[in-house]
């Protein structure tokens, strides 16, 4: 029974797809309806649909009580937000609750709300044509994460606002990692510097901001090979890169990027704390916010290095870039896929 | 930023003492803190939930062991049955009876599952079995190019049709090229995809309708946090697949994820791998006991207080517990008995390994070393009865005699006296807390009567 819904389902995505606007050229910025539309579209023609986990549990007439606490507080812990920045969080709406003397379950979705928003901080999107020239970005993260297609992504965007780009080919370690870079480049019509493979780093980067100044590029962005935090040479490396662009290009780089990966847990932390102390960190980009996780971690990495999210990724495609907005964030955070409604 | 689950737990067993049984009230904030810690390690809420309902079913009503501190007992039955839920040992991967084993390797995008693969195409080879790479991700830019330098890196052939071939026809096909040439094993490296996707669900039932694999493994990073459970849930429903991967398991995730998807799927953890270098040593057989502790952010702690156990006898405890009360002080004797307990422990190295406070012992450099064992053995055995009793009467010349009959010299035993005192002096400061007795070279001996002190997590092998 099920399966035929599903193939039903399915059938009507290939329709949708004919003719929606997925496979339209790059769009930049928070347009469209924000990605949270986007999303809810987007996985409607998968499997699940979207429904707020919150609007079933705060229902007119219900008592805010401990019990109800505690189902958010699970909501809350299900979507990798942490216990201390839930229980954190927590204390916050009991408290706010108290203040205003609150007692109804339908007035604690604002509160809620507004307590994480709190914590989130204020939108600040990437500039798509960016003041300084060449700016200079370098991207770094944990394996796997999704540095280089955030990157293909990237540039594709400066581009699509007519700026010149280039990439540096920086991951001289992985195997096929240039290639990698080589055809999002190519996709995204930048130009990409490197060294070859086992090459070292930190001088392909100092190559690729010469490369970037002389040849009058508007943005230069840098891949660097993922490495877990752990890694005491790996992280002196990227400090090592991190000061030769410095050297290279005063004030460079201009935005350092932290690319987290939006199914990670709890380790997210120690990383983007250990990072930020390699080289400090500008701005976050959360991936891969197309599946079922919900990135909640990214709460507690604001809180704990100070810098905003910025970008958030919704899929493999050139156009699946997305800038971040913390509204949409916390409302795909409550949001919960139904098989069937 | 993550306390250990035991020195959390510390706190909460003070209401404990004195008490002869185990209650629902008096071990509620201990369970909290358990709570806690497996949602750190990124353990499913409902996971969770229903781990702690079994821990408190089974630590309700039990006594409170002589021989075991309340912690103890609890950190017992909690490593029981982690132990228990992740299976009790590795299970293998399966050979195909006849014909080639073919391998297939599934999960989302940068999981692992091309490095893995490459790893295990190493491990089949030094195995004397002849393993076939397939090109199946016809996807992410470059993942062919990928897999044929770890192809070349590991002198393995790569079977490849280019990215306009479906991977159901590749993998197909590298089968019957696999059977051609006489290559025994097939490793068929696929796609990263969603969980959700249901069109790159149904290529992946597609791959395995059309080759029929031996094993279908679910490749997991161990940095996976909630979700977990919804990747391993679908792909196991979509896949019935044979057991799971974890991943990147160099870092210093907790993993719960592991425990979760073992949870859900009833599937076995066959592997884990470490580090980015192509090494077949880095892809390790899976210990659930390990991966317990680590879980719970502590050293091999149920494995510590086996053994702890096994080999003190009531009587050398109730000994030493004796001397310790008396504030006495321990002498050669006893020295000479813990050497052999260490020995009897197994070999040192794994057994400094086990300790999960190593790391905030007093001293540092904790190097085991069995010549240090021998020679300490030796010069102790040269002494009087007198001498091992009462060690302040070695004088130079008797440390002579000493050296010269045990072929030591009198700077080792110089050491040696040097070491019986600083034990002893931390034996004082500590007996009220108790801290395991050691040697500065020894290595910490635990005592099962007392409470272990500080765990620390076990330090990974560093590698890349
Ligand atoms: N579904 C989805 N997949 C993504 C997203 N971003 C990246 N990926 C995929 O995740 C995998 C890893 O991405 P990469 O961009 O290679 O990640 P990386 O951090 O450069 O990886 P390394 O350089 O190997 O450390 C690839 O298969 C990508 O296609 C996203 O937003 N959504
Ligand atoms: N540190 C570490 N990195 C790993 C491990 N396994 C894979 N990686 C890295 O994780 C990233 C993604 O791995 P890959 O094998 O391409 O994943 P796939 O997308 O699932 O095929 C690459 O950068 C790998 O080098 C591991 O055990 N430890
Ligand atoms: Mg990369
Ligand atoms: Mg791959």
């Amino acid at each position: 029974m099920l399966k035929n819904l599903l193939k039903r389902r399915d059938k009507s995505r290939a329709a949708a797809e004919g003719g929606d606007s997925s496979q339209a050229a790059p769009e930049s910025g928070a347009q469209q309806g924000g990605w949270f539309q986007r999303l809810k579209s987007s996985l409607a023609k998968t499997r699940k649909q979207l429904f707020s986990r919150l609007s079933g549990l705060l229902q007119i007439g219900r008592k805010i009580d401990e019990e109800l606490m505690e189902e958010i507080e699970e909501i809350l812990i299900q979507s990798d937000v942490g216990v201390e920045t839930t229980l954190r969080l927590m204390d916050n709406v009991r408290a706010a609750v108290k203040a205003k003397g609150l007692g109804d379950a339908s007035e604690l979705e604002s509160v809620l709300k507004a307590e994480i928003l709190n914590l989130l901080g204020e939108d600040t999107p990437l500039a798509c044509v960016p003041a300084e020239s060449p700016y200079t970005i370098l991207v770094l993260g944990v394996n796997g994460a999704g540095k280089t297609t955030t990157i293909g992504k990237l540039a594709s965007r400066f581009r699509s606002e007519g700026q010149h780009v280039i990439v540096a080919a920086g991951d001289t370690f992985r195997a096929a990692a240039e290639d990698q870079l080589a055809i999002w480049c190519e996709r995204a019509g930048a130009e990409l510097i490197r060294g070859g493979e086992q090459a070292e780093p930190a001088s392909v980067v100092f190559d690729a901001v010469h490369a970037a100044q002389h040849r009058d590029a508007d943005v230069l962005i840098v891949d660097t090979a993922g490495r877990l935090h752990t890694k005491k040479p790996l992280m002196d490396e990227l400090a090592k890169i991190g000061r030769v662009m410095g050297r290279a290009h005063e004030g460079a780089p201009h935005e350092v990027l932290l690319v987290i990966d939006g199914t990670v847990g709890q380790n997210a932390l120690i990383q983007a704390k250990v990072f930020n102390e390699a080289v400090p960190i500008t701005g976050v980009a959360v991936t891969k916010l197309d599946g079922t996780a919900k990135g909640g971690i990214v709460i507690a990495v604001k809180a704990e290095i100070g810098a905003p999210v910025k970008l958030i990724g919704i899929g493999e495609r050139l156009d699946d870039l997305r800038d971040f907005a913390a509204a949409d964030f916390v409302a795909a955070l409550f949001a919960s896929e139904g098989t069937e409604t | 930023m993550f306390e250990s689950l035991n020195e959390r737990l510390q706190s909460t067993f003070k209401k404990l003492r004195g008490q002869g049984k185990l209650t629902e009230s008096n071990i509620s904030d201990s369970l909290r803190e358990v709570r806690r810690a497996f949602l750190e390690a990124d353990v499913n809420y409902k996971v969770t939930r229903d781990f702690i309902e079994r821990i408190k079913t089974r630590a309700l009503g039990q006594e409170v062991m002589g021989s075991l501190t309340p912690e103890l007992q609890i950190a017992r039955i909690i490593g029981e049955e982690l132990t228990q839920l992740m299976g009790a040992e590795a299970e293998k991967i399966r050979i195909a009876p006849s014909g080639p084993t073919v391998v297939m390797l599934v999960g989302l995008q940068g999981a692992g599952k091309t490095t893995v693969a490459a790893k295990l195409a190493l491990k089949f080879r030094k195995e004397g079995r002849t393993p076939l790479l397939v090109a199946a991700d016809v996807y992410r830019p470059a993942a062919i190019r990928q897999l044929q330098i770890l192809g070349e890196q590991t002198e393995t052939p790569v079977f490849s049709m280019g990215t306009d071939v479906s991977p159901v026809k590749i993998a197909k096909a590298s089968v019957t090229e696999a059977l051609a040439h006489g290559q025994n094993c097939v490793i068929v490296d696929t796609a990263g995809r969603l969980h959700i996707n249901e069109e790159l669900m149904g290529e992946l039932r597609g791959i395995k309708d059309a080759v029929n694999p031996t094993e279908i493994l679910l490749v997991v990073d161990a940095m996976t946090g909630q979700d977990a459970v919804n990747v391993a849930e679908n792909f196991n429903n979509d896949l019935d697949i044979d057991g799971v991967i974890l991943t990147k398991m160099d870092g210093d995730a907790r993993g719960g994820a592991a425990l979760s998807i073992r949870h859900i799927t009833d599937k076995p953890i066959k592997f884990i791998s470490i580090g980015e270098k192509i090494e077949a040593a880095a892809l390790e057989e899976f210990y659930p006991e390990r991966m317990s502790s680590r879980i719970l952010g502590q050293g091999d702690f149920q494995t510590l207080i086996e053994k702890a156990e096994d080999v003190f006898s009531e009587d050398q405890a109730r000994e030493l517990e004796r001397k310790l009360s008396e504030n006495k002080g321990l002498d050669f004797n006893d020295f000479l008995t813990q050497l052999e307990q260490i020995r009897n422990m197994g070999p040192l190295d794994q057994l400094v390994d086990l300790i999960p406070f190593k790391n905030q012992l007093p001293v540092k450099n904790l190097k085991p070393d069995e010549s240090h064992l021998n020679y300490a053995k030796a010069a102790i055995q040269s002494m009087t009865p007198e001498e091992r009793r009462d060690p302040t009467l070695l004088d130079r010349s008797r440390k002579l005699r000493i050296a010269k009959g045990s072929g030591t010299t009198v700077n080792q035993i110089n050491t040696l006296v040097n070491q019986l005192r600083m034990m002893n002096r931390m034996l004082n400061q500590q007996t009220a807390m108790a801290m395991p007795q050691m040697g500065p070279k020894l290595g910490a001996l635990p005592r099962p009567k007392r409470k272990a002190k500080k765990p620390r997590r076990r330090k990974r092998r560093k590698s890349r």
